[in-house]
């Protein structure tokens, strides 16, 4: 009897055991095939060409593989995000977390995860039908869609990321700490700058590397409102083309072999990359948070 | 009896429907320490909480009655004002994820001091005046997290001093200490005494009896007796508190 339970056990266990593997294989399937795909084309155009060059025209006659315009874009447009986003999510996480009364936070945080599960699409044809026209009429330029309205869906797209983890980041930090601070005579809304958010800084900071990852790996809004020409990102009015979006619109005329083709697996490596950065960014802070 | 510092008239206090504290008339007495005892639950804790108004953050509390300090009704002057004058120190140390430098100096940057030298001086005259100095005076500059619990709870206590309070409330400050920061703690209390006054919440009877000079029995949010520990434990004039004195129950 005994001896069949342990082999049940053992089955069992091993089942789990094939389950988790499927997503470390998946992992590891997606990376060695990126860096498998993605090198040649690399080593073809060479490498500081491929990453430094400044024009991208695969179909000319002379064709050029630079993708730094797709890297600056992406730095930019995600910096851009952060800039706008950070502030409003940082700030919306604190009120929601210690100030707002009850209901107000219980609307707030239904409106913030509806937010979170809005298709990117919807993003993009609101960002098209409102957000281009209104900038165009905005500041008078004879297109709207460019660098400015792509950072602004991304900015609104990462706010639920944001705000989500610096709320559970705020909220675990021990009453105590904020009952001693207002027992030395501080006001609630310093005690919550002061003690509150400091306490939770690993928190904070790492949601808004989640928020860098969201945005620097969205495609479809963003191609939506960035105008897609690959041109360097030089103002914020310029069309623009993100390191995704190149991917994405690119994949389906490029011809099977070609360099051309071999080159958006290499674009696609070096997201892969940045969002592997990213990640070890977030485990970091994560880490951070445990060992205190 | 020294001059009190803090009179309480007519305190009655409600968590919702279920009344905590029931006619607490008491005077404090200023530089001693007042020790409150009392059963769990017989509002001992609430009614020290009351004292710097930190049960003002429990939404369904009703206050009724009056706690005069300086002269005024502290339920109608401006709380923050209140907390810099009566401080407290917690059951479990709760020192802030800071170093021990910022811990000290966070009270006295809150109500405005930013000269360094100015915060040097008191940071080192509140650990000195909280016995911690000498074994922390190295490393100003780690986090507090890493002291132990006795120190922790030093700690706290100078933080509390760092924004120069007349009163200090201790609530159980040794209950999650060992004895001998027990003890630490205790001589501690006695020396402060000279310049604060002190109400301390006990658990601890024998605490009670060696550092305190009043005592006020609890029981059920009432006030059972009050009155000079020395007498209290040798001739308590009412009968319960006799017999929670003496280990009948409680």
């Amino acid at each position: 009897m005994k001896h069949k339970t342990k082999s049940l056990e053992h089955i069992i266990h091993g089942i789990f055991l094939i389950l988790g593997l499927i997503t470390v294989g998946c992992v590891l399937l997606i990376s060695v095939y990126l860096i498998l795909s993605g090198l040649p084309a690399i080593l073809e155009v060479g490498i500081a060409d491929f990453l430094f060059g400044s024009s991208w025209e695969p179909s000319a006659a002379e064709p050029e593989y630079g993708i730094l315009p797709f890297i600056l874009t992406s730095i930019y447009g995600t910096a851009g995000a952060i800039i706008i986003g950070v502030p409003i999510g940082f700030l919306t996480a604190v009120y929601l977390a210690k100030m707002a009364p009850k209901k107000v936070k219980a609307v707030i945080q239904q409106a913030v995860s509806m937010l979170a599960g809005i298709p990117s699409v919807v993003y993009g044809l609101v960002g098209m039908i409102v957000l281009v026209p209104g900038i165009r009429k905005l500041f008078g330029i004879p297109d709207g869609s460019g660098l400015l309205a792509a950072i602004i869906v991304l900015a609104i797209m990462i706010l639920p990321s944001i705000i989500k983890m610096s709320v559970t980041a705020l909220e675990a930090v021990p009453k105590e700490f904020e009952d001693a601070s207002l027992a030395l005579g501080a006001t609630p809304e310093e005690t919550y700058f002061r003690v509150s958010v400091p306490a939770a800084k690993s928190g904070i900071a790492a949601s808004v590397v989640l928020g860098v990852g969201r945005a620097i790996g969205e495609a479809m809004a963003v191609m939506m409102v960035a105008g897609n020409v690959p041109n360097m990102p030089d103002s914020i009015f310029q069309s623009v083309r993100f390191l995704t979006t190149a991917v994405a619109s690119e994949m389906a005329y490029s011809v099977p072999g070609s360099l051309h083709r071999n080159a958006l697996f290499s674009i696609a490596l070096v997201l892969f990359l940045f969002i592997m950065l990213i990640n070890a960014t977030l485990n970091f802070f994560l880490k951070g948070d445990r060992t205190k | 009896m020294n001059h009190a510092i803090i009179t309480v008239n007519d305190l009655n206090l409600w968590y919702g429907q279920s009344q905590a504290l029931k006619h607490i008339t008491m005077e404090i007495p200023e530089k001693s320490i007042t020790a409150l005892i009392g059963p769990s639950g017989c509002g001992k804790s609430t009614f020290l909480k009351t004292l710097n108004r930190m049960n003002d953050l429990i939404p369904t509390v009703k206050i009724t009655g009056e706690v005069r300090y300086g002269g005024e009704n502290i339920f109608e002057s401006e709380v923050n004002a209140l907390r810099k004058e009566v401080g407290m120190v917690f059951q479990k140390p709760n020192p802030f994820p800071m170093s021990i430098y910022d811990n000290i100096a966070y009270g006295p940057r809150t109500h405005g001091i930013k000269s360094k030298a100015k915060l040097d001086e008191i940071v080192e005259r509140s650990l000195r005046d909280a016995a911690i100095w000498d074994e922390v005076k190295d490393r100003l500059k780690k986090n507090a997290i890493g002291l132990s619990g006795g120190q922790q709870q030093r700690l706290c206590i100078a933080r509390a001093l760092a924004v120069e309070p007349k009163v200090l409330l201790m609530d159980e400050p040794t209950s999650a200490l060992d004895p001998i920061s027990t003890s630490r703690i205790e001589e501690l209390a006695m020396e402060l005494k000279e310049k604060y006054t002190i109400v301390i919440v006990t658990h601890n009877m024998q605490q009670a009896v060696r550092i305190s000079d009043f005592t006020a029995f609890f029981l059920l949010g009432e006030l059972v007796e009050f009155g000079e520990t020395e007498e209290m434990f040798s001739q308590p004039k009412d009968q319960r508190t006799e017999d929670y004195i003496t280990g009948r129950f409680g």
